[in-house]
Order: structure tokens, then sequence, then C-alpha cells
């Protein structure tokens, strides 16, 4: 952001662009070089997930026997068939990959829905209601913080059993700390103020006062942490793959592919490099 | 249980101790260099490389770190924790001190050559963390009335920069230290995992596989007791460094 405006100061003083909000969203945004990239790499992701049917050249589970552990194209014994080559028993790792996509937006999505709603209404009656019920929610936060990330994931999984859609809820367990912990301090901070005593006043009831006047004020902080949380449930969904726990085998999960190819690491490189890339 | 994971935990206790050492030993030095040199090629290496150690996942950088030193250059083992030719009966539990106390010749070599690429896949994150950390306290510090006059008083700029300005930059980055013990019990399951480390992360892991309750509850609450534990010695670390803090009421 500082080089770009230090490089292009006439754009900055031009009188003639657009000065509405967004347009100087979109200014700011396209001046910013890692946003643009970030951008770029995030519709890679979403259009390789929407359009995984059309784009991936074979079936993420389709079997080629004689093609197993094929190296990547660009080597000596790899063929263009295999762009990125084969894994033990001959699947494509550029279409398992891309479809791949699928399931970590999909977790990432379930994650960050799953916790935001448990964790707002959580947090809201904490902050709403205060004394013992706020007492209650935030020790118990507290101690769910206590408990390293992927530990707590594991307790979960090892209560419910190993899935990806246990995996979602595992996850989910891990950021709704978080969650909670900002939609209570928001609740509590917009609670205080003189508009919500004027509601109060004209009559409204707790149930009006907390969904239409105080929440729609605290959304800002909780979308941000929602951003944040959508990249770590991504990772630790892989991880969770990684260890056998989330997503199962047959799916082509990110890290569910790096855990069955663990075993031939040494002796077919390809297997392990990609799948791990594109986090 | 209890006698299980306490004849593990110096296995991962080494493991993340190394990791944490390497982390501070690299991860302090390059943050003030980056901080001293502000807007240089080096401050901006720094940066690029804390980034990419930030959000590099364990498992996957693991497994290229493998086939890289193991696999491609051969100069490490794969997995565990001291070659199959020796044996000994564990005395303190942490390898290293032990491969020296038996009097094995090349045993202790052998340990550290297991313990050297674990250790570093672990300490990558917190290194990041701690070098960005760093960075961001000294360029406030080295900002502040009282590191002008130490420069003012024809102190030399070494002795301003590791005496005065980092002991007040430390204070932000022992808390961001603290909250590493808790990545890297997470990272410790992964590592472990990776590199067949007998370690508590691993057994908690087959635990989970097994269905072995008492394991995974025990074990999780043990490790969760050594995290609030570890948390409140820095707690109690800030008054060691910071004499204001130590008087306040």
């Amino acid at each position: 952001m500082r080089a770009s405006t230090a490089a292009d100061p006439a754009a900055a003083t031009d009188p003639g662009v657009s000065r509405s909000p967004f347009g100087l969203f979109l200014q700011a945004f396209v001046r910013h070089k890692g946003a643009l990239l970030g951008l770029a790499v995030f519709t890679i992701v979403v259009l390789a997930a929407i359009l995984a049917d059309v784009i991936a050249p074979h079936a993420p589970d389709a079997q080629f026997r004689a093609a197993s552990l094929q190296p990547p194209a660009w080597t000596a014994r790899g063929s263009w068939n295999f762009p990125l080559g084969t894994d033990p028993i001959g699947r494509d790792i550029l279409s398992r990959l891309i479809h791949g996509a699928r399931f970590s937006l999909l977790i990432a999505v379930g994650v960050v829905a799953l916790s935001l709603v448990a964790g707002i209404v959580i947090g809201a009656i904490a902050g709403f209601a205060g004394g013992l019920v706020d007492l209650v929610i935030a020790r118990l936060m507290d101690v769910l913080m206590a408990l390293p990330s992927l530990l707590l994931a594991i307790i979960v999984v090892a209560i419910l059993g190993p899935g990806m859609l246990n995996a979602v809820i595992a996850i989910s367990v891990v950021f709704l700390p978080h969650i909670v912990r900002i939609a209570r301090a928001a609740v509590m901070v917009e609670m205080s103020k003189t508009y919500v005593a004027a509601t109060r006043l004209a009559g409204a009831g707790p149930g009006f006062l907390l969904v239409d006047t105080v929440l729609p004020n605290c959304i800002a902080p909780l979308l941000i942490q929602a951003t944040l949380c959508f990249s770590g449930a991504i990772l630790e969904a892989a991880a969770l793959g990684f260890l056998g726990l989330g997503a199962q085998p047959p799916t082509p999960e990110w890290g569910t592919m790096l855990a069955d190819a663990r075993e031939f690491v040494l002796r077919a490189w390809w297997v392990v490099t990609f799948p791990g890339s594109p986090s | 249980m209890l006698t299980e994971f306490l004849t593990l935990l110096p296995a991962t206790l080494e493991l993340g101790l190394t990791a944490l050492l390497i982390a501070l030993v690299v991860g302090l030095p390059a943050g003030s260099l980056a901080a001293v040199k502000r807007g240089s090629v080096v401050d901006h290496a720094t940066i690029t490389l804390a980034l990419s150690g930030y959000s590099m996942p364990v498992f996957w950088w693991g497994l290229l770190l493998i086939l890289l030193f193991s696999g491609t250059l051969g100069w490490t083992p794969v997995s565990g924790r001291l070659g199959v030719q020796y044996h000994f009966e564990p005395i303190t539990g942490f390898m290293l001190i032990d491969s020296l106390l038996v009097d094995e010749p090349g045993a202790f070599a052998s340990a550290l050559r297991h313990l050297i690429l674990p250790a570093l896949v672990l300490t990558t994150y917190p290194l990041a963390v701690i070098a960005r950390m760093t960075r961001s306290a000294m360029l406030e510090v080295l900002n502040d009335d009282y590191v002008r006059t130490a420069r003012a008083k024809g102190l030399s700029s070494w002795r301003v920069v590791n005496v005065h300005a980092l002991r007040n930059a430390l204070i932000p980055v022992i808390t961001v230290i603290g909250l590493q013990v808790s990545v890297l019990v997470t990272g410790a399951v992964m590592t472990e995992t990776i590199f067949s480390w007998p370690g508590v992360g691993k057994w908690l892991l087959e635990g989970v596989y097994r269905r072995d309750y008492p394991v995974v509850q025990g074990g999780v609450l043990l490790l969760a007791l050594l995290v609030v534990g570890v948390n409140l010695l820095v707690d109690l670390l800030y008054g060691v460094v910071n004499p204001r803090i130590r008087h306040a009421r």
C-alpha cells in the first residue's frame, strides 16, 4: 500500500476518478498488489471448485491401473495424460486436486457458518444477560481456549468418530470461543450506548432489543473474525484429514491425499508435493 | 496412563524445547536485525520468510523436508530418535543427555541427527511469529526517547540495540512465546506423526485410533495443564523482565 501510493501520486490526486465509497474501495484494492494476488488465487480455487467436473481431465476416483505412480508430464517417464502424475492406484493427481478444492471450500464454509451462528447466539446471550449466565459462558469459553486447537479438534473427533461432517463440527468447536468472545464484547459495548437505552425506554422487549437494535451494530468485528476463520478452517481440516481423522480416504481431500501418499514419499515425490501446494 | 505419559513426555519435551530454542536463537536476532535495518533487503527477506513460515502447513512442510534432506541429500534419517545399532535403557528420557551418559561412541551424533529435522519442522511457525513480533516491538522501542539518549551518550549501537532496546521490546515477545507453547503441542502431534517420534502426541493420536478413551482424556488433560502452567510461568516472568510490573499494585 505504502509503496504503490508513492509510485503513483497522479492517480491519488486526480479529481476525475470516482468518489463513491465503493469506487474508493475499488481504487485502493486495485493498487494493493497483495490483495489482487490473493483475489486471483481465491478466484482460481473457487472456479476450480465450481467447474471441477468440466475442467478436471479425469474423474477423481477413476483408477488407471496401467499408469500407477506415474511421474509428472515434464519428466522423462511422464505423459500429458496425467499432468501432475498419478498416485499409487493410478488416480490422476490434478483431477483429485481440482475436486479437492470443493471439499476444502465446503468444509471452510460449513465451519464458518456453524461457528458463527452458534458463537453469535451464545456470545449475544452472555453479553445481553450478564450476571451468572455471562460468568458461566465466559469461563466455559476460557476452558475451551486453554486447550491447544488441534488437540481440541482431536477430542471432538475421538468422541464423534472420524468423518468429514464430524471434522466440520470439531473445527467449529475450536473456533467457537473466539467468536463468542468477540460477540460478547461487542454486545456489551453496544448495550452501554444511549441509543439502546432510548429503544428500551420506547418499550422494546429484550428479544427485539437484542436482535433488531444491538446485533446489527456488532457485525463488523465478527465478519473480520469469520474471514480469519475461513483460512484457518481449511488448514485445520487438511491437518485432521492428514491424521486420518477428517475426510476418509476415497474422498479427494487435500490432507487425506497427503496421508495416503506418505509411505511413497521417497519413491514418488510428486504424490506428496502437489496435494500440499494449494494450501 | 500416568506412567505411560511420563515415559513419553521427555521425548516430546526434547523436541519442543529444541524447536523453541531454535526459534529464539534465530528469531530474536532476525527480528532485531530487520527492525534496525528497516526497509532494507534483510528486512524484506525476514518479513517474507516469516509470512511463508506463518502459512506453511506443518504436515506438508515436514514431508518436503524429508524429501529434500533424507531422500535427495541423504543427510538425516527419516524417523525415530536413535539409530538401530545403539540401544540403552533410558536414564533421563532425554535422548541427547542419555546418549552422552552411556558412553557409546556415535550415539550422541545419531540422536542429534534424528532430532534436527523434526525440530526444524516444529520450529517453523513459532520462529515466524517470534521474528515478526520482535521486529514490530523493536521498531516501536527504537523510536523512544531513551534510545536516543543512549545513543547521544555515545554508546555503541550494538549496546544500544541489545541492552537498552531489546530488553524493553521483550515484553510482548515473551507473551507471544508463552502462546507458542500451545502451538508447539499442536505441532508436536503432527510432527511426531510424520517422523514416527515416540512422544506424547503420537501416543495420543494412537489412543484416538484405538478408541482408548482413558488415554485421550488423560493425555489431553495433562497437556492442557502443561500449557496453562507454562502460561502462568510466563506471566510471572514479566516481573523478572520489567520491574515496574513487579511493583504495580
